[in-house]
């Protein structure tokens, strides 16, 4: 075995954490140097490690930079790591959204900023350990350590809202309570899976790759897959169960919006994807119409909730339902073009949202007030902060050239070419959510940047020094993969290949199955 | 160099984006670089691009059936390819040429125009940005190309509408533009799904093979292609201003007026006539969706002719004028004659990009003042802007020979020959509406021509002078192609414009003399009317507009389109989000808080259980979880046994 360098990655933010917990908390600049220095390790290390499978495991696909340790023997956990192309450009988001949020601006956060920066990086290294396991017991092991930091930080240092009588307390304990309920469901899942796999394999596993080899009967995986999705989707704010998400970021600092909309609810979609429909084939299958339905809720009535929006939080909370209707319309299509669609949806949406977040944070911080109508031509004294916005809003319009261009392309490609007359009219009824969703965004550029210059705001301050880092790496990467944007999907392609092929083999065999006269 | 130029096509997108990009990063607190860049980079666009027009040339029409095509791929997947790359033949090297001049043209006119504006090389970088979509879009191989440059365009046009960002209505036009063309792009972004779902590729020429024998390569039937290509055209709707989402149009003049000129008059609003024209197969293929592109045109013509009469700010006017020929490109294409549209498009870049260029003028020495009843006279203070000018309204009104009357009268007579030689009794009313409009054209261009320039200039406080030499000598160019640049389509030419621009075979059309002579008089009689009324005043104007008040004001008001729009917005669509704004809180977050409170109520009663902290509801939790999985293994005891739980080695 070699460098772990996977081990590497996950454990800098842990040891950063671990640092700081020594620092005196008056010298919270250099706590903060510590988060960045860490979380930048992670970044560079991913950056490279993504090359090098670019470059070398394409083709093969495949997991690379494997390790395994046996862990609980008698449970047949082991702590088993490794990344594929479905996972590294998930883990390349989460270093993204977690090197640049450190350096995103909230008010709150300028007390008590040790704890909040322990938390963040604890809370980095959660979320990337769910993309890198490979064994289902340490995935929900990260998914639990991810939950609790959201939960102390939405309430201490989060902030309540002047459209919604809605507190901080309330958000933050909405916001867990629904993802412990999902997560209730998918542990019930899980080890319902990991003891049905005995039956075939002999011996219970947690392992990934081996339960997707297991055929499990047709009832089963229908059951299981439900109980799943409603876990995954929930994380991934599926209509009707949306409703933490908005709130939750409204009341979340900066940073904890930033990772929240960017990465966290792609657990949800990864999940689903690489648990759902890898092991369960068939439940997914019997499953998609209704995802595809709901995703069209997503789309349409979070769009359209967003045109009545007055707080640029809650614009943006729901604009990022409205963006997960994509995801999960790519997810439902079940074919390859539509699966690469939705994960690379769920990157572009990682970086966008990140970056619009990081930008509502910083004018909110600037102005400690995020009301629409008390904001307006703040492009005169925010120059730096407006063209992140604009580029920011761009790119959630779908913009080509930026990033979430192509996966929604893809997306809709997929989606058409079910062939199937349900999928097509529901497709085209989320199309509009293109329109709508420029509606919204620009509505919300020309009241908050442009227009006549308001001499209140003159004293507010343009970002500058460190809180450059958030706008100057998120454009760089929302601009690079919108010119490039085989860098991504290549990779998505070469992740989803394998899913692709057992999604269609489990749905062919089925299908014999039924013409023989059932199962035998 | 020739040859250099025809391979190497890439390089015309690409060096303003490399100038754009140098303004951005580098030059942009240097005004006078940031221009230099930009003129200097386009200018090499513009040398390249004639290249390639000469080396067109003398190929002959061998072009026209084997472009000249370079392509990479962009991303591909299974069962999903793209590409990107260039596509040389005479429509997009005629493109090239139109788009790189008028470009070239309005950045050195901008040198004197945006002298001393604060965001000068912000507005540079912007305009090579433009510079960049615009030919990217042109010289595109395929459909989703195409697409992505045409939103590039678009984001270009809101970015520079909205370019004087402090002022509300800047800011209110841009938004306009970007979200009336965004509802027509959402039509032109399903069409091309279609194609990609059912032809398998978007390349425009295999498109082109494939698509007249549709029947062999696709399961769709007729109907449901012309379904798709009424939808597809959804796009051009928007982007080339045709009713009914034409609306942005007049209201993006709020742009500085260089920007008028190049995007909103010769380049950017064209882009819907020429994707029309590079799909024109599918609409060939399919007679009735061509019939509805000819009416769309038809009447978008009349209709914002119409409009234009009755307004008060020459750039209003020219906007309107912009709407209306850009509806006689589209009846040019829905006779089926790609010729005949793409030769208007480029006389009309020419003519209407003077006009905006010499309305700019006008405008620069009248500070800024749009009112047109408060000029006057200006032929005295502003000699050269009042020749070119003249020669723009001559052109645009059909006189030959500048070279409006060329074109319009390709348009006219595809039309009339549609109608006679081809059966089709729908195309003499579209004929008629044509030759309508083009009375109309020349009656409102010599009206605001005869009040701007002509009289005594009303407003006492002006001070017009001439504009500087940067400003003119764009005017200078422009007015020398409006008189000759209609020449090379000729009718008596045998290898014209025509022999290039087309698709299919060349068939010289017999030039039609009545038509020729029929709309230089109709053109003269609008021409007289305004004589009568603003020249020499032998009618009151005032009084006219009191006798058809109904009829002026309604006209304008521009139909009150605008306000029916406004209302539906602000009423229906924003009222549905108002509306589930409410359900969101108060039924999904009811529903929550109600299962809650329940849980509240139900933990009061259990309160020695219930400690409220957050690890004991986690407890409980994994309880349930247990219980669940307890019941499951009932539930299927075939497969599991509850024996298993504890039987884990």
């Amino acid at each position: 075995m070699g460098f772990p360098v996977l081990t590497v990655i996950l454990l800098a933010p842990i040891i950063g954490a671990l640092i700081s917990v020594f620092i005196p908390k008056e010298n919270s600049k250099v706590i903060k140097a510590v988060a960045g220095i860490t979380t930048f390790t992670s970044l560079a290390l991913t950056i490279v490690i993504y090359f090098i499978y670019y470059n070398q495991n394409l083709a093969t696909g495949g997991f690379a930079f494997t390790e395994d340790i046996p862990w609980v023997r008698d449970l047949g956990v082991v702590y088993s790591l490794g990344v594929d192309g479905f996972s590294l450009p998930m883990l390349l988001l989460t270093n993204i959204i977690g090197f640049t949020s450190v350096f995103s601006r909230s008010w709150s956060v300028e007390k008590r900023a040790k704890e909040f920066y322990i938390l963040l990086l604890i809370l980095i290294g959660g979320v990337m350990g769910t993309f890198v396991a490979r064994d289902l017991f340490i995935f929900f092991l990260f998914y639990e350590v991810v939950v609790i930091p959201i939960y102390i930080m939405v309430i201490i240092w989060g902030s309540g809202s002047k459209t919604k009588a809605v507190t901080k307390e309330y958000a933050g304990m909405k916001l867990t309570i629904y993802l412990l309920i999902g997560s209730a469901f998918l542990l019930a899942a899980m080890i319902w899976m990991y003891m049905q796999a005995a039956v075939y394999l002999g011996a219970p596993t947690f392992d990934i790759a081996t339960l997707a080899k297991v055929d499990f009967p047709a009832k089963f995986q229908i059951i299981a897959f439900g109980m799943m999705a409603f876990g995954f989707t929930t994380l991934l704010s599926m209509f009707p169960f949306h409703s933490w998400s908005p709130d939750g970021y409204a009341g979340a600092p900066t940073a904890v919006s930033m990772i929240h909309a960017g990465v966290l609810k792609k657990i949800g979609g990864y999940g689903l994807i690489r648990i759902g429909l890898f092991i369960l084939p068939l439940g997914a299958k019997a499953w998609a119409p209704v995802i595809a339905i709901l995703a069209v809720g997503n789309v349409v009535y979070a769009a359209l909730i967003c045109l009545a929006q007055k707080d640029m939080k809650y614009v943006v909370g729901y604009s990022s339902v409205s963006h997960m209707g994509f995801v999960l319309i790519g997810v439902a299509s079940l074919n390859i073009i539509g699966l690469n669609g939705a994960v690379a949806n769920m990157f572009a949406h990682g970086v966008m949202s990140a970056l619009f977040f990081s930008m509502v944070g910083y004018i909110y911080a600037a102005t400690k007030s995020r009301y629409i109508p008390d904001l307006g031509g703040l492009a005169h004294q925010m120059p730096v902060a407006s063209t992140g916005f604009v580029v920011a809003a761009m790119a959630s319009a779908g913009l080509p050239g930026l990033v979430s261009f192509v996966p929604e392309f893809t997306t809709f490609v997929g989606a058409f070419a079910t062939k199937q007359t349900n999928m097509q009219v529901l497709s085209i009824i989320a199309l509009t959510g293109v329109v709508l969703g420029a509606v919204y965004v620009l509505r919300m550029v020309a009241n908050v940047l442009f227009g006549p210059r308001k001499e209140e705001w003159d004293h507010v301050e343009d970002i500058k020094g460190s809180y450059l880092i958030p706008v100057v790496v998120l454009i760089v990467f929302i601009v690079t993969f919108g010119i490039f944007p085989s860098l991504l999907m290549d990779m998505v392609n070469s992740g989803m290949q394998p899913i692709a092929a057992k999604m269609v083999q489990a749905t062919t065999a089925a299908a014999a199955a039924a013409q023989i006269g059932g199962n035998i | 160099m020739i040859e250099f130029a025809l391979y190497n096509a890439w390089l015309i997108p690409l060096l303003p984006a490399v100038a754009f990009v140098l303004i951005a990063l580098v030059f942009k607190p240097l005004p006078k670089v940031s221009a230099f860049v930009a003129i200097t980079f386009i200018l090499i666009s513009f040398v390249l691009a004639i290249c390639i027009g000469i080396g067109v040339i003398q190929q002959g029409g061998e072009f026209v059936e084997h472009p000249l095509k370079q392509a990479f791929t962009w991303f591909s997947m299974n069962g999903l390819k793209v590409e990107m790359g260039v596509q040389i033949d005479p429509t997009s090297a005629m493109m090239l040429f139109v788009v790189t001049l008028v470009a070239s043209l309005v950045q050195i006119y901008s040198l004197g125009y945006m002298h001393g504006d604060p965001g000068f090389s912000r507005f540079y970088a912007y305009l090579s940005l433009f510079a960049m979509s615009m030919l990217g879009l042109v010289i595109a191989p395929n459909l989703l190309q195409m697409f992505v440059f045409w939103e590039l365009v678009g984001l270009c046009s809101y970015l520079l509408i909205g370019f004087w960002f402090h002022k509300y209505s800047a800011r209110e036009a841009a938004k306009k533009a970007f979200i009336t063309t965004r509802t027509g792009d959402f039509g032109l972004l399903l069409g091309i799904l279609l194609l990609q779902i059912n032809f398998g590729t978007l390349d425009l020429q295999r498109l082109g093979e494939m698509i007249p024998n549709f029947a062999q390569y696709t399961h769709l039937s007729l109907g449901a292609l012309t379904v798709i290509a009424v939808i597809l055209f959804l796009g051009p709707i928007g982007k080339s201003g045709q009713f009914p989402l034409h609306v942005w149009l007049p209201d993006a003049m709020e742009g500085p007026t260089p920007v008028s000129a190049l995007i909103h008059a010769a380049t950017m609003v064209v882009a819907g006539v020429y994707l029309t024209g590079r799909t024109l197969i599918l609409f060939k293929t399919v007679p009735s969706a061509m019939a509805f592109v000819a009416f769309m045109g038809a009447f978008t013509a009349l209709f914002a002719a119409s409009i234009a009469i009755t307004q008060t700010e020459m750039k209003k006017i020219l906007a309107y004028s912009t709407v209306s020929q850009l509806g006689y490109m589209m009846l040019a294409l829905g006779a089926g004659s790609l010729t005949a549209s793409m030769f208007h498009l480029m006389t009309h870049a020419f003519f209407k990009a003077l006009m905006f260029l010499g309305a700019g003028s006008v405008l620069h020495s009248m500070h800024n003042e749009a009112n047109i009843w408060k000029y006057g006279g200006l032929k005295k203070y502003m000699p050269v802007t009042y020749w070119t000018f003249l020669v723009g309204c001559l052109a645009i009104a059909g006189i030959p020979p500048f070279a409006g009357f060329w074109s319009k009268d390709e348009i006219l007579l595809v039309t009339y020959n549609m109608a006679a030689h081809q059966h089709q009794p729908f195309y003499y009313l579209l004929f008629v509406m044509a030759v309508l409009t083009a009375g109309l054209t020349a009656f409102y261009m010599f009206r605001m021509f005869f009040i701007c320039f002509h009289g005594e200039l009303r407003d006492k406080h002006a001070h017009p002078h001439e504009s500087p030499f940067s400003m003119l000598l764009p005017l200078y160019v422009l007015a020398f192609l409006s008189v000759v640049g209609g020449l090379v389509g000729m009718p008596w030419l045998q290898h014209g414009f025509g022999y290039f621009v087309r698709i299919g075979e060349f068939e010289h059309e017999a030039p039609n003399y009545i038509i020729m002579v029929g709309s230089v008089v109709v053109a003269l009689i609008g021409i007289f009317t305004a004589i009568t009324i603003y020249l020499k005043k032998s009618v009151s104007h005032e009084k006219l507009a009191q006798q058809f008040k109904p009829i002026y004001t309604l006209l304008y008001n521009k139909y009150y389109i605008d306000e029916i729009y406004l209302w539906i917005i602000h009423n229906v669509i924003d009222g549905l989000g108002r509306f589930l704004w409410w359900v969101d809180t108060t039924i999904v977050d009811g529903i929550i808080d109600a299962v809650g409170n329940a849980a509240k109520l139900l933990g009061s009663t259990f309160r020695r259980i219930q400690t409220g902290k957050l690890q004991h509801y986690a407890l409980v939790l994994f309880a349930g979880i247990v219980i669940l999985v307890i019941i499951m293994n009932f539930m299927d005891t075939s497969s599991v046994n509850l024996g298993l739980l504890g039987g884990v080695r």
